[in-house]
């Protein structure tokens, strides 16, 4: 059904009509023209098309639009603030954190949602967090590191 | 064979064909400043030859490579493109080093087939091997051109002058100096000369550690792949698929598409699709259309398969040979006789297959997901009908191949629907999709019969590979009586070996080849009671595989203790794209439900020169990784031409949980030529699992992927 859907995006208040029952994930891509939010699976398998839905991470190719309703969403385009990277897009640099890329927007919303429940993950406690995060070019072992060294340095080091 | 000689006859992209003459480079050259100047040439924004058809080698000139910029700014040209696997960064290294200018100031130019010199495609890790070498003569050819130049305008000797990031300076008084890109201004000259490369005394820029260039923009979502381009009036695309490969349209009723507002069907023969301005509302429309198929009966599955394979399997070929097997075996005091099974493996990058094609007018412009841009140019010239040069194919970022996204068929695809609508379209396929029309690395069977004498010394080797192909084929140990012979290709194979297509897969074949080689070693050492590691070493006179096999042991602790609490290593060896690894892994198996965790993971490679060796590393824990999934749970179940696996629920791909302790290790050897980094330390995953699994708990599996049940299995039958 369309109707008109009022959100915050990235720090914007943002309204359109719409078929409200479409995945956000496409509304993004389209109507919104943030193409940094990736399909992967379709079906939340994957966690490529992962956004922060006041500030919790959701499978945005899974949520219909409606559902944010009145609700902050952060893509990784509203990530970094004030022209200044968030230390997890610093981390993810400087630790080589990605191969391909295409899942790099959803693993790095994932750990800020993580990290935000938990400041200081353990090593398990971080594989539990992402394990919904599919990489295909197998670079895990840096996105662990980088985690840490973003918690680390959002801790005040 | 020599080991080099048969990788070059898998993987060359030293193509016979025309190379480009000057003039036709030049003449390819677009605006600003170039670096070989030319008198009075007019210098077109593009031109035939530049784009010529396919068969054509890479140019001998350096401009096809590099452009100086008023700027300074240098552009590199390359049709190779970037998937994850480094060379954005790598390539640039090279070019900056051999120029001598920073390497911020190299912008990569990848994958578009109206700037780039021709390429066959980005795959079996010839980038560095094969484009490497030609990409650093250029820059060194381009340097000394300079050189010269600068030599003229300050009027100093060549012997006087040092280049630092792009300025040329007279050794005796910095002050005297002029730039590259001062150089290049109005003039225009024809100038080449002959210029060794550098050695790797004098390297600045390659053998560096340096952290990806492409980073930034993949961090803020900035960096662009082939979904993310929409030009104006751009349609999504969804395609009708069969339910099975093989089945036939009978009838198709599109009349309830109309329910979706904006929805458009489009036909030509067999390819039906809906367009929309939205790609989920395009998707919703589809679900409208009803069809029928009629779908052959294929009475084959996941299951029989390698009974299939064995019966359809052609007269072999040989690939190696030495000494006498009859001999070999008559001296043996234990004959070993295995089939090593492993199924098809899907790619599944996560970025699925995706185009967007633009024509207007003649000219057609696409933006492809593919590691063959110029493949896809040809392809879809073909396609429309119309020469190559009119086609032009951009790459942007490819969110990973490893060798699935060489087809193009999506390509195809939006071009005849951009044709048929007259609007631009987007061909993006679900993951469903991909699973269907992957071309999966082909399930293959390898049999050996081996034997050791009463001394423990290998007697004979004798090996058939059924549908893997010769990489990694061959055995590189000391065995006086050996064959090694190959039926069928590792590809496509003929009509009727395989239900679907299958292809190439990351370090095609030797994956297969070398869990079987690796595993019966193992199976021998045990018999023979000697400690595998020391087995091979025994068995091993190549000085290179010795280094990375006693550099692995080394930094694993390898020793010959007993298992305990279902806890065992392995160890595995193989030679891929001309580099040696050795893996050592440690296990852990649960001995009710099967379930295997591998702990530890030590990779030592020898790739020769390293450009870049922290990608080099990168590289290495991302095929050890990517690699426990072929180990463990990859695999395609199907019945007949009907995929099954249609998502991530049922085809498992490795995940955080999974990742073991990885360590790696480099054998510098900054002499030797650089060999090839994205897949050699893959090969040895499987049966490094396979051996460790084996020390763990006794069990010998000798089918891929070791699934918890297959290896309850093997535990049943100790």
């Amino acid at each position: 059904m369309e109707e008109a859907v009022r959100f915050t995006l990235n720090g914007k208040p943002t309204a359109l009509t719409v078929d409200s029952d479409r995945a956000l994930l496409w509304v993004l891509r389209t109507d919104l023209e943030l193409t940094g939010t990736k399909y992967g699976c379709g079906a939340g398998l994957c966690g490529a098309c992962t956004v922060l839905v006041d500030d919790k991470a959701v499978r945005s190719c899974s949520l219909p639009v409606k559902q944010v309703q009145g609700k902050a969403v952060t893509t990784i385009e509203g990530l970094a603030g004030d022209g200044k990277l968030h230390p997890l897009q610093k981390a993810f640099m400087e630790h080589d954190a990605l191969q391909c890329g295409y899942c790099t927007s959803g693993m790095i919303l994932a750990a800020y949602s993580l990290l935000r429940a938990n400041p200081r993950p353990s090593d398990s406690e971080i594989v539990e967090g992402m394990e919904g995060n599919l990489c295909r070019c197998g670079a895990h072992k840096r996105i662990i590191e980088a985690i840490h060294a973003a918690a680390k340095e959002m801790a005040g080091g | 064979m020599d080991h080099n000689e048969y990788l070059k006859l898998d993987f060359t992209d030293d193509h016979p064909g025309l190379p480009m003459t000057r003039r036709a480079v030049l003449q390819a050259l677009g605006g600003g400043i170039i670096i070989l100047f030319t008198g009075g040439e007019v210098i077109a924004q593009r031109t035939e030859g530049r784009r010529g058809s396919s068969g054509q080698g890479l140019p001998d000139d350096f401009n096809a490579f590099l452009r100086i910029g008023e700027d300074g700014a240098v552009e590199c040209f390359t049709g190779k493109i970037e998937m994850g696997q480094g060379v954005v960064t790598s390539l640039a290294q090279e070019l900056a080093d051999e120029l001598d200018v920073s390497l911020d100031s190299v912008h990569m130019v990848m994958g578009d087939t109206d700037r780039c010199p021709w390429d066959m495609g980005t795959f079996g890790s010839m980038t560095t091997r094969f484009f490497g070498p030609a990409l650093r003569a250029a820059g060194a050819e381009a340097r000394a051109v300079l050189l010269a130049l600068a030599a003229e305008q300050l009027a100093k000797p060549v012997a006087q002058l040092a280049v630092e990031d792009g300025v040329v300076f007279d050794r005796a008084d910095r002050n005297t100096r002029v730039s590259y890109a001062e150089l290049a201004k109005g003039k225009q000259i024809a100038k080449h000369l002959k210029a060794p490369v550098k050695t790797p005394d004098a390297f600045k820029v390659i053998g560096k550690p340096t952290t990806r260039r492409d980073a930034l923009a993949k961090v803020t979502g900035e960096a662009k792949y082939a979904g993310d381009m929409r030009p104006p009036g751009m349609l999504y695309a969804k395609i009708l698929r069969p339910p099975a490969h093989g089945a036939k349209l009978k009838s198709v009723d599109a009349s309830a598409v109309s329910e979706v507002k904006g929805a458009q069907v489009v036909r030509d023969g067999d390819l039906v699709a809906v367009l929309h301005e939205h790609l989920d509302e395009a998707e919703q429309a589809l679900s409208k259309i009803k069809a029928d198929f009629e779908i052959p009966q294929l009475d084959v599955d996941d299951r029989s398969i390698f009974d299939h394979l064995l019966k359809v399997a052609p007269e072999g070929e040989d690939v190696a040979r030495g000494g006498d097997l009859k001999q070999g075996e008559a001296g043996a005091a234990e004959v070993f006789d295995k089939t090593y099974l492993n199924s098809y493996v899907a790619h599944a990058p996560v970025e699925p297959h995706t185009a967007v094609v633009q024509i207007e007018g003649k000219r057609t412009t696409i933006w492809a997901s593919t590691q063959t841009p110029f493949g896809a140019r040809d392809d879809v010239a073909e396609a429309l009908g119309c020469p190559p040069q009119d086609v032009r194919v951009i790459t942007p970022f490819v969110g990973g191949g490893f060798g699935g996204k060489t087809r193009n068929l999506q390509v195809v695809e939006a071009a005849r629907l951009a044709k048929l609508a007259g609007k631009p379209v987007q061909v993006a396929w679900t993951r469903a999709e991909e699973f269907f029309d992957d071309s999966f690395r082909p399930a293959a069977v390898v049999k050996i019969r081996s034997g050791i004498t009463a001394g423990g010394d290998i007697a004979f080797w004798d090996y058939h590979v059924y549908f893997a192909g010769t990489r990694g084929a061959e055995q590189f140990y000391d065995i006086a009586n050996h064959a090694t012979i190959s039926h069928g290709s590792g590809w496509g194979g003929a009509p009727g070996s395989h239900p679907f297509a299958t292809g190439a897969w990351r370090a095609p074949g030797n994956n297969t080849n070398t869990f079987a080689r690796e595993s019966q070693i193992d199976i021998m050492a045990a018999k023979a009671g000697v400690d595998p590691v020391e087995f091979r070493l025994r068995h091993l006179r190549d000085e290179k595989m010795r280094g990375v096999l006693t550099a692995a042991a080394g930094k694993f602790g390898w020793t010959s203790a007993k298992p305990s609490n279902g806890r065992g290593c392995g160890a595995a060896l193989g030679i891929d794209a001309g580099t040696y690894v050795a893996t050592m892994a440690e296990v852990e198996v649960d001995g009710k439900t099967g379930a295997v965790q591998v702990k530890r993971v030590v990779a030592a490679q020898n790739m020769g020169l390293a450009i870049n060796p922290e990608g080099a590393k990168i590289q290495m824990e991302g095929c050890i990784t990517m690699g426990l999934g072929y180990a463990l749970t990859e695999e395609v179940h199907f019945r007949g031409g009907e995929i099954l696996d249609r998502n991530f629920d049922t085809y498992e791909l490795p995940r955080f949980s999974w990742l073991p302790q990885i360590e790696t290790i480099l054998i510098e050897d900054r002499n030797a030529a650089p060999q090839g980094g994205g897949e050699p330390a893959i090969i040895t995953m499987g049966a490094v699992v396979a051996n460790a699994i084996c020390a763990a708990t006794g069990a010998r599996l000798l089918q891929l992927p070791m699934t918890s049940e297959r290896v309850v299995e093997g535990l049943a039958k100790r």
